[in-house]
C-alpha cells in the first residue's frame, strides 16, 4: 500500500523542474515576437546607441516579457489546466510548482527592468515596469476573468514593446512608436477573436468570457473586421509620416487588405469548417502580417546603413 | 545509541537528483551571466573613461 502522506509530502516538496521547463515558462515565442518588435522601435529612433547596449536592451525587454508570462501562467494555472491549449504548460502539469513560477517571474521582472535602466535610461526601464505591470496585474489579474474586451485593452501590454525600444535609445516616446504602440494594438482583437471562436468550449470550460462566448457570432465577426478595417489607415501610417519606405507602404498596404479579406472570410463562412478554416486563415495570416510589416520597416532600414556606408566607402 | 536510520525522510530518485544539479547549474550559470552582463554594461556605457578615474 502506498503511503498517501509521503506521496503529498513529495509532490511539494520536492521539485521536479528541469530548467527547460522554467525557460517555457518564458512563453519562448511570444519573446521572440516581443524582441523583433522592440528591436524595430530601437533602430528606427533617432540618435545612437552603442550595438552592445542595444543588445542589452532587447535582451532585457525579452527577459521583461518573458517574466510577465511566467507570472501570468503562475495566476492563471488553474485555467491552463482545463484547457486543451494550455494543459502541457510547467505549472498544470506539475512540473513546476506555482510557488518557483512566482519566485521566478518576479525575480527576472524586477532584474530585467534595473538592467534596462541601468543600460540605457530609467524612461525605458519605467516602460517595461510598466507593460510588465499592466500584462500582469491589469490583464492577468483583472480583465482577462471579467469581460470580453480582455484582450483589446490587454493588448496594449503587447504593442508596448516598440515604445520602449524607442524609449531606450531616445529616453523619451514620440509619435512615430504611438503609431507601432496602434498597429499592435488594434492588430490583437483580430488575431485573438480567430482563435477563440475556434476555442470556443475551451474558454468556455475555463470560465474565460471571450467575445465570441458571450456575443453573438454575427457581432463578433462584424467586430473583427471593423478592427482589420481600421488596421489598414494605420498600417500604412508609417508611410504617409515618413518612417516607412515603398518597401513598407506596399507590405502594409497589402497585408491591411488580405487581414480585411480574411475576416470578411470568417463574417461570410455558413457552416462550421468555413467558419475554422477561415479563422485559421486570419490566425496564421495576422502573425504572418505583424512580421512583415517589422520585417519590411526593418529591411528598409539595414538597407539605409548599408547604403549609407557604402557611400562612405565610396567617397 | 544507534545510527540515525537511512529510510528516515524523503530521498531523492536519481533522476530527481539529475534534475536538481540541472537546476544548480543553470542557476549558477545565470548568476555568472548577470556578472558578466554587469561588467559589460559598465564598460561599454563608461567606455574609455574608465581608466581615467581620479582615485
Amino acid at each position: 500500500m502506498s503511503d498517501l502522506g509521503a506521496d503529498i509530502r513529495r509532490e511539494t516538496l520536492i521539485s521536479n523542474a528541469d530548467p527547460l521547463d522554467f525557460l517555457s515558462l518564458l512563453k519562448p515565442r511570444v519573446m521572440s515576437l516581443v524582441v523583433f518588435t522592440a528591436l524595430v522601435g530601437m533602430v528606427l529612433a533617432p540618435g545612437a546607441i552603442h550595438p552592445v547596449i542595444g543588445l542589452i536592451a532587447v535582451f532585457a525587454i525579452a527577459v521583461g516579457a518573458g517574466a510577465s508570462g511566467a507570472l501570468n501562467m503562475w495566476y492563471d494555472a488553474d485555467i491552463d489546466a482545463v484547457m486543451g491549449r494550455t494543459a502541457k504548460r510547467p505549472i498544470p502539469s506539475g512540473r513546476v510548482q506555482p510557488g518557483e513560477a512566482l519566485s521566478f517571474g518576479m525575480i527576472l521582472s524586477v532584474l530585467s527592468v534595473m538592467v534596462l535602466g541601468l543600460a540605457t535610461n530609467w524612461v525605458a526601464g519605467g516602460l517595461l515596469a510598466f507593460t510588465i505591470f499592466f500584462y500582469v496585474v491589469i490583464y492577468t489579474m483583472g480583465l482577462k476573468r471579467r469581460t470580453a474586451q480582455n484582450i483589446v485593452i490587454g493588448g496594449a501590454a503587447g504593442a508596448l514593446p516598440p515604445v520602449v525600444g524607442w524609449a531606450a535609445v531616445t529616453g523619451g516616446v514620440a509619435i512615430e512608436p504611438m503609431i507601432l504602440f496602434s498597429i499592435i494594438f488594434l492588430w490583437t482583437p483580430p488575431h485573438f477573436w480567430a482563435l477563440a471562436i475556434v476555442r470556443k468550449e475551451d474558454y468556455a470550460r475555463a470560465g474565460v468570457p471571450m467575445l465570441p462566448n458571450v456575443a453573438s457570432d454575427r457581432n463578433t465577426r462584424l467586430q473583427i473586421l471593423l478592427y482589420s478595417l481600421l488596421l489598414i489607415p494605420f498600417g500604412v501610417a508609417p508611410f504617409f509620416m515618413g518612417f516607412g519606405g515603398w518597401l513598407y507602404g506596399a507590405t502594409a498596404l497589402v497585408g491591411g487588405v488580405m487581414m480585411v479579406w480574411w475576416s470578411i472570410g470568417i463574417l461570410r463562412a455558413d457552416d462550421e469548417g468555413k467558419l475554422k478554416k477561415a479563422c485559421w486563415s486570419l490566425f496564421g495570416g495576422s502573425i504572418l502580417y505583424l512580421f512583415a510589416v517589422f520585417a519590411a520597416l526593418l529591411l528598409e532600414w539595414a538597407g539605409g546603413l548599408a547604403w549609407a556606408l557604402l557611400r562612405g566607402s565610396l567617397a | 545509541m544507534s545510527a540515525p536510520q537511512d529510510t528516515e525522510g524523503l530521498r531523492l530518485t536519481d533522476e530527481e537528483k539529475a534534475r536538481r544539479a540541472r537546476r544548480n547549474k543553470a542557476i549558477g550559470f545565470g548568476v555568472a551571466g548577470l556578472c558578466l552582463l554587469f561588467y559589460v554594461i559598465t564598460v561599454f556605457k563608461m567606455g574609455p573613461a574608465i581608466l581615467s578615474r581620479p582615485m
